[in-house]
């Protein structure tokens, strides 16, 4: 069946069919709204609080002046939110494969990247109010980046939330039980946040070690993350919006690949089943 | 309407008010020169042996820094940078004031126990004043009648009496006094003292101490909180006081004399200057070689600029 061959309207009625599903999932499940706070403010409050560097961190580009830790942890928890609700999104994936939901899903006409994309933009606006949020609490806690900052960041969240969305999207394809999940986290969520640039300067990762250095600096967190921390200062560092775009193009493309079911892994599993 | 039209079109073609910024470099033996609007690095001059400190005449027109391992204090035109003469300062000049007339320059030499008055004019020695022990800090009151010498040893702010050069008051003040500073009406005067931690609020009427202004920084050591640089803004509302290895200044609510923030600059903050219109302050911070700008209204540090090794006094060029 042809695209072109459903009204606008259509497109717009399963878009909104989907965004509402997650909507409905967000605002159904407080707690997760809570949980997905509590885990940055947890790292703000505490973490930050045993790295204060009360003296001051040295300056490192997009930063004019001396910054405290939290100001510095700032964006990288900002892409942490980001990069947890992109995985938990790809858990609902796995667990509407289990329940059964995502036949319904992909029995649409709808092509397949469109059904994909409309999650993945419901979920990151889902992020992005999170990450407003966090960031509200965070200026009381004087976490102050320039007034404008809070509008330039937006652009960056889209485009980071779209990649670690996509990502999910990526990993829930490939991912058959929701027990293996866990195996995510481990091999993923953890050593893509602590080998990135969100809670230590680059610099300091040089000083022990340049291959995890080198590690690093590959790791598209980091990207999200300088990303975001540029644009909060209303600067765009060009090298990682490149790599968020890249990746968020290979993230998705894959995604698409692996949830057709005459190619990718589900054709595969099928036959295993 | 026409006027209002011209007003309007005057206010807003109006440029922000650019200044030259002159840091001396301690160690690097030259002078930093910034652009106060766009904060950028002009150029970089020879300014002797261990320049500290420095100041300018009230019209703008020569520049002086105390180049303490010369002995004497370098005159430079500010606007081209080049040395047109010296003057006499006795051994280890350090920090100096300027009458606000413009004439004599007051001078701590630091080894002597001596201030040092010399007439900028003619080039002669006015006077030595035998003070305190390792005398430093210098202010003069806005009247030009009061002179006060910080001795780093004794612990006095001397009063110095600008026509006669003879001390007619002391006043004890908390262990090494490093600076002395009035506000613009002359009804307070701020000594620092690097060691006691503290900043003594004096009237200089009775030459009485009326307030002791202490610091606490949550997760600085208190040793490390060291006062040194005083400014106040020409209002009295707003003093500033650089905290040496404490990174901070503390901006302190100039009616009450309370504290009411510390903004995180480089490392080893010693002295500071205001622009004419008020809008910055700068900060010299001596360890992490840079100059910390201080947005005056929003209290806010917008920029630290790399400038020289071991940055020391800082002055700004009036309109």
């Amino acid at each position: 069946m042809s695209d072109r061959s459903f009204p606008p309207g259509a497109w717009m009625t399963a878009f909104l069919g989907i965004a509402r599903r997650e909507t409905l999932r967000f605002i159904n499940q407080r707690g997760r709204f809570l949980a997905a706070l509590v885990r940055p403010l947890v790292w703000l409050f505490i973490f930050a609080a045993g790295f204060r560097a009360v003296l001051g961190l040295s300056i490192t580009p997009p930063y004019q002046t001396y910054v405290l830790y939290e100001v510095y942890v700032t964006p990288g928890l900002v892409a942490m939110i980001q990069l947890f609700n992109g995985m938990q999104s790809s858990l609902s994936m796995v667990y509407d494969r289990e329940t059964g939901a995502m036949r319904t899903l992909l029995v649409s006409p709808f092509p397949r990247w469109f059904l994909l994309a409309s999650k993945l933009i419901a979920g990151v606006v889902v992020s992005i109010i999170q990450v407003y949020t966090f960031l509200v609490i965070a200026w009381f806690w004087d976490v102050r980046p320039p007034l404008s900052g809070y509008a330039t960041v937006l652009p960056a969240l889209i485009l980071s939330g779209l990649m670690l969305g996509a990502m999910g999207l990526f990993l829930s394809s490939a991912i058959r039980q929701l027990e293996n999940f866990a195996g995510v986290m481990n091999f993923v969520i953890f050593p893509m946040f602590f080998a990135s640039s969100a809670l230590y300067p680059l610099w300091r990762m040089r000083e022990s070690s340049t291959l995890l250095h080198d590690i690093c600096a590959l790791n598209p967190f980091t990207h999200a993350v300088e990303l975001i921390r540029f644009a909060l200062y209303g600067q765009v560092n060009w090298l990682s919006l490149a790599v968020v775009l890249g990746c968020l193009a290979g993230f998705f493309g894959a995604a698409v690949f692996m949830y057709d079911p005459s190619k990718g892994l589900w054709a595969r599993r099928k036959g295993k089943a | 309407m026409k006027h209002l039209l011209i007003l309007a079109l005057c206010l807003s073609a109006a440029p922000a008010m650019a200044n030259r910024v002159f840091v001396t470099n301690e160690k690097g033996n030259d002078i930093t020169v910034l652009d106060s609007a766009t904060l950028d690095v002009i150029g970089t001059y020879p300014a002797g042996n261990r320049p500290r400190g420095i100041t300018i005449s009230p019209d703008g027109s020569e520049l002086y820094v105390c180049a303490s391992d010369d002995d004497l204090v370098r005159v430079f035109d500010p606007e081209t940078m080049e040395e047109t003469h010296t003057l006499p300062s006795g051994p280890d000049p350090e920090l100096f004031v300027l009458h606000p007339s413009g004439n004599p320059l007051y001078i701590a030499n630091e080894d002597d126990n001596l201030v040092t008055v010399v007439d900028v004019k003619t080039h002669q020695v006015l006077a030595e004043i035998p003070v305190g022990v390792e005398p430093e800090g210098m202010g003069v009151s806005p009247d030009g009648k009061v002179v006060i010498n910080t001795s780093e040893t004794t612990n006095m702010a001397h009063f110095i009496d600008s026509d006669s050069f003879e001390i007619f008051a002391n006043v004890l003040v908390d262990s090494r006094p490093r600076f002395a500073e009035y506000n613009h009406d002359g009804s307070k005067l701020y000594v620092s003292s690097e060691i006691g931690g503290t900043v003594s609020v004096i009237d200089p009427a009775t030459q009485q101490i009326t307030h002791k202004i202490g610091f606490d920084i949550p997760g600085v050591l208190p040793e490390a909180i060291q006062p040194v640089g005083v400014r106040v803004t020409s209002d009295g509302k707003k003093v500033f006081v650089a905290l040496g290895p404490a990174n901070r200044v503390a901006v302190i609510d100039g009616e009450t004399d309370e504290v009411r923030d510390y903004l995180l600059v480089g490392q080893r903050v010693w002295q500071m200057a205001f622009t004419p219109d008020e809008k910055f302050l700068f900060t010299t911070n001596g360890n992490s070689n840079d100059v910390s700008a201080i947005d005056v209204d929003a209290e806010r540090v917008v920029k630290s600029i790399p400038v020289g090794q071991q940055p020391w006094g800082v002055v700004v060029a009036p309109n």
